[in-house]
């Protein structure tokens, strides 16, 4: 259970965010957790409401853009998002598929209010 | 009501330091390989015979990751390699930060091979980038052989899968041939070692991997 350290990371980075931007409200933070990333949204929502509560960023609301793992197929150089943990290439149907993607744990945008 | 886009990692300050950590590594030419288990695997058990193979003026140091006690560390210390101990304090994993401070005060121009064992853990240890060349999972047979699909994580980002305690395949329900198709459906092709630390099996093949595997570091960075 990693996620509380996440959530302060998340805080940490709005905090860097809102220092650029004096007299800015953020109330919303959007993060992309991909399927890889070894990070559980639920435990990640937990945390982050937890570590918000009293400061002065309250309120404050996460909002978690879960992404698929995605493979590449070097046989056919078709990259997919994968399904039911499926990772045959769905064109080719070649087993021998590379990771291309899916450990995402990114801020992706802040929602700023007056 | 304004959104401004950022695209940034969260993880990022520990990214930076893993970056530099790598980049370290690679003009030493060190070969730095993280390995990652559950508890109980036998992940410092692997590094006492692995210690005990080498030649006594080899260039290789260990650091050993653990929420309290030096236990690992001194066990580690016993065949006259620097061994450190990172205490984490109740942190479930190692961060590049941790790993950056162990080393300050090693001559890193010392050393051709670090090995870093992580906190046992498989879920939180795959999220931080240490500035190793490889991941190394390992799983022992008297496990569930179903982790691969449960932590799929940390199987997907290893280079290598060793199973570990197979002289105990006889007296254990562990299906040996499901785990590697199970290992081999979350990471298609993985290499995976048989090894026993009590018999000695699969240890030539795991000092070998070493060996190809800093060679291969030593070319291509």
């Amino acid at each position: 259970m990693h996620e509380l350290s996440i959530a302060d990371a998340i805080l940490d980075a709005v905090r860097v965010e809102v220092k650029k931007r004096p007299g800015a409200h953020v109330t919303k933070v959007g993060v992309r957790v991909g399927a890889l990333s070894g990070v559980e949204p639920e435990a990640l929502s937990f945390g982050f409401s937890a570590l918000v509560q009293g400061t002065d960023l309250e309120p404050l609301e996460l909002v978690i853009e879960p992404v698929p793992r995605r493979q590449r197929c070097p046989a056919c150089e078709f990259t997919f998002e994968v399904a039911e943990d499926n990772l045959a290439c769905p064109r080719c149907a070649s087993a021998e598929t590379l990771l291309a993607g899916g450990d995402e744990l990114n801020l992706v945008y802040l929602e700023v209010g007056e | 009501m304004d959104r401004i886009p950022l695209e940034k990692k969260v993880l990022s300050e520990n990214d930076r330091i893993a970056a530099r950590l790598r980049h370290s590594f690679r003009e030493h030419k060190i070969l730095c390989v993280n390995l990652i288990s559950s508890p109980g695997s036998g992940k410092t058990s692997l590094l006492e015979r692995t210690l005990e193979r080498l030649p006594k003026g080899a260039r290789v140091a260990v650091l050993t990751g653990d929420i309290q006690t030096d236990n690992d560390a001194c066990r580690l210390a016993r065949f006259g390699f620097p061994a450190k101990q990172i205490t984490t304090g109740g942190t479930c994993h190692l961060d590049a930060l941790r790993v950056e401070r162990a080393l300050a005060d090693w001559p890193l121009e010392s050393l051709d091979l670090l090995i870093i064992e992580n906190v046992g853990n498989l879920v939180c240890p795959s999220s931080y980038d240490l500035g190793e060349a490889a991941k190394i999972v390992m799983l022992s047979v008297t496990e569930g052989e179903d982790k691969p699909l449960k932590y799929p994580s940390i199987f997907a980002k290893s280079e290598l899968l060793i199973l570990n305690k197979i002289d105990l395949l006889p007296y254990v329900p562990f299906d040996i041939t499901r785990a590697c198709e199970y290992a081999r459906q979350t990471h298609p092709g993985m290499e995976i070692l048989e090894v026993s630390c009590t018999t000695g099996q699969g240890l030539d093949q795991w000092t070998q991997w070493l060996e190809k595997r800093k060679q291969a570091t030593d070319l291509h960075g």
